[in-house]
């Protein structure tokens, strides 16, 4: 009897990552067309207000990314939202979901194959003992408000902007890979084709236009959530200034990062 | 897994390396950019041991390893350009310094270490080039005007000033050294991601293992030098040069222990995973070859050789047997840091592994003939000043 429900959870739970996953990369193809191809007022502005900003930088703003691992279903559309994005070349990654499950013992085990971009279609069948509790973990660049990147570039081609955002000047990197041993959380890569480093931007360039980051955009859970902690109506300053089970990784490296993950476990490096 | 890096998950079922980790991007070429220079920075530091410290007994190699410093360092950078993904704005590193970078201030650091190295020999070696200049010819007698600033004045006045000023780069150089040396271990042991890297003590052992590795590039390259060209080898300052070996040696062995041991001792959160490492990818390479075999048997030989009474045939063949062990331990030590450290996944929850590719642009064959350009540049500083003073033309009128 009990076996059978399972199994029926199972199938159901397979059907509609099945869907979710054609249905979103119908999506985040429309989404990766250049937003500067198309007009760009025809779009509707995600972010308020951002389209009135003048410099090339933005101002008075302090955006935050926050993951809800207890939303997300590990169906890596946003995985490939952000390859097709940015053409990430294979074996590096932007962006990942991490499968994380815990048995009966209390031994965690830990993958992400592939990034986790063809999505988590198949339970694992390799743990021994029976599961107690499974999640996922999506992934991407802690935009720390002491990145530890900016700090050891010897060139200034990773720098942090007034906004906030940490990015990296592909005509300065000149590729030696430092940034990447530096940064805890390893989000950068050496890209193979550009010879430079390279990581997640929060879509710097969406974001300049009013556009919401590829991955926050095609996630169908909502798992993914960004925004302006300056603007009081807005769903991430809501989310961090309400009592929810709030953490950022690696807490005691001291790089304060401004993406925060609802309901991190402990176990979750 | 990358082919060109070579890296693969090992396959534990707990094992889990970050995806963006499996490749390692500092390859064979970061093993051999510290090891290079630290070659550099241990032969000074055996030139002013007499020139600064007076040790009588070193005179023979005194100059000598002042040469090979310079072979060496001229090809420091050497692994480092071939490393970079954008080699052409390598000088963006002087020109656009970030000031909060570990790695930014080497350029500055290698650029005033080799000024003054080059001064130094320039000066040591002056009375000799003056008088090299008077026979030359041709090219040659054109080298040596310049090499010799213009000057042939070699009155006694004119060689005080010279020895004061060499006396004064060999002081300044020592700190250079060691500044160089020291700084080379921080830009490891300052990346905090790193748990194995992220010990103040990384800087005091890369210098350590530096001393070591310039001592005994002398001893063997001066034993094998004046036995392949015929000449007598002075065993006086063999013996000499065996003794720093020993002592620099004992202090570097005993605090690469020590931070193993002070990682064992408070085992933090980190100490699984590096445990782990130790005992799984680094068991070969360090375990058993850096600390096994190249650690403890010349840890105990040099130290035989330093205290018993032994024939000049035992101490010298010992001698180079046991400085080339020294510098492999310390090619070892290289790898182990550099390669082991990034093995580690930041997930703290595996380790990739890493084989060196052959052909690859950084590969095997690359790093073999990174490591002898310096000697045959070396070979071709001999054409120019001469090593030693018994085939020296200025010898009997040089003060220094
Ligand atoms: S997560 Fe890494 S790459 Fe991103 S800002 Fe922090 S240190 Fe830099
Ligand atoms: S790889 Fe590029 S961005 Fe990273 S530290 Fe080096 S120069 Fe800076």
């Amino acid at each position: 009897m009990m076996k059978g429900i399972e199994q029926e959870i199972s199938r159901g739970r397979r059907a509609f990552i099945k869907k979710v996953l054609g249905g979103t990369i119908a999506g985040s193809l429309l989404l990766v067309i250049p937003a500067g191809a198309m007009e760009l007022d025809r779009i509707p502005e995600q972010i308020p207000g951002m389209r009135k900003e003048k410099g090339p930088f933005i101002t008075g703003r302090k955006f935050a990314f926050i993951v809800d691992i207890t939303r997300c279903i590990g169906c890596g559309s946003c995985c490939v939202a952000d390859k097709n994005e940015y053409k990430v070349p294979d074996g590096n990654y932007r962006t990942w979901v991490e499968r994380y499950v815990i048995d009966d013992h209390d031994n965690v085990y830990v993958d992400s194959p592939n990034g986790g971009l063809d999505g988590y279609q198949e339970p694992r069948r390799d743990l021994p003992h029976p599961v107690r509790d499974t999640f996922f973990v999506p992934k991407l660049c802690n935009m720390c408000e002491h990145p530890s990147c900016v700090q050891v570039c010897p060139v200034g081609a990773t720098f942090q902007t007034e906004d906030g955002f940490v990015l990296i000047d592909y005509k300065r990197c000149v590729g030696c890979g430092y940034c990447v041993q530096a940064c805890p959380y390893s989000v950068r890569f050496i890209n193979p084709e550009t010879k430079t480093a390279d990581k997640c931007t929060w879509c710097y360039h969406r974001v300049r236009k009013g556009l919401l980051p590829a991955c926050v955009n095609v996630c169908p859970v909502q798992a993914r959530k960004f925004g302006d902690l300056n603007d009081h109506g807005s769903e991430v300053y809501k989310i961090l200034h309400q009592p929810h089970v709030i953490s950022v990784l690696k807490p005691d490296m001291g790089n304060k990062p401004s993406l925060h993950y609802v309901g991190l476990r402990r176990e979750v490096v | 897994m990358s082919p060109e890096h070579g890296a693969a998950v090992a396959t534990a079922l707990t094992n889990y390396v970050f995806p963006n980790d499996l490749h390692v991007h500092w390859s064979l070429m970061i093993v051999l950019y510290p090891y290079i220079t630290g070659i550099v920075a241990g032969a000074f530091i055996v030139s002013s041991l007499y020139h600064v410290f007076h040790i009588k007994s070193l005179k023979p190699v005194s100059r000598y390893a002042l040469v090979f410093a310079l072979a060496f360092l001229a090809f420091a950078t050497a692994p480092l350009l071939n490393h970079l993904g954008h080699p052409e704005r390598a000088m963006n590193m002087m020109l656009t310094p970030s000031p909060t970078s570990a790695m930014a201030g080497f350029g500055y650091i290698y650029s005033a270490y080799a000024v003054v190295l080059i001064l130094e020999i320039l000066f040591i070696y002056r009375p000799t080039l003056v008088a090299l200049k008077k026979k030359a010819r041709g090219g040659m007698k054109l080298l040596y005007g310049i090499l010799t600033m213009g000057s042939d004045n070699l009155s006694p006045e004119a060689l005080r000033v010279d020895h004061k000023i060499t006396a004064f780069l060999a002081a300044i150089g020592i700190p250079m050294a060691c500044t160089l040396h020291g700084y080379v271990g921080f830009i490891f042991g300052g990346v905090k991601a790193n748990p194995m890297w992220a010990t103040p003590l990384m800087p005091v052992i890369f210098l350590l293992s530096a001393s070591v590795s310039g001592i005994a590039g002398i001893i063997l390259s001066y034993v094998v030098i004046r036995r392949y060209t015929n000449k007598p080898i002075d065993m006086n300052c063999v013996r000499t040069l065996i003794k720093f070996l020993w002592g620099c040696f004992i202090l570097d062995f005993v605090f690469e222990m020590l931070e193993l041991f002070s990682h064992a001792y408070m085992a933090t959160h980190h100490w699984e995973a590096l445990r782990d490492l130790y005992l799984g990818p680094l068991y070969w390479s360090f375990i058993v070859a850096q600390v096994g075999i190249f650690s403890v048997i010349p840890f105990i030989a040099l130290g035989i050789l330093s205290l018993v009474k032994l024939s000049d045939k035992i101490v010298m063949k010992w001698g180079s047997v046991l400085s080339a062990m020294i510098l492999i331990q310390v090619l070892l030590m290289r790898w182990n840091v550099v390669i082991g450290g990034q093995l580690m996944s930041k997930s703290e929850r595996g380790h990739a592994v890493f084989h060196p590719g052959f052909f690859t642009k950084e590969g095997i064959v690359v790093s073999i003939i990174i490591m002898t350009l310096p000697v045959v540049f070396l070979w071709l500083l001999s054409k120019v000043f001469p090593f030693w003073l018994d085939d020296d033309p200025a010898v009997e009128r040089q003060s220094t």
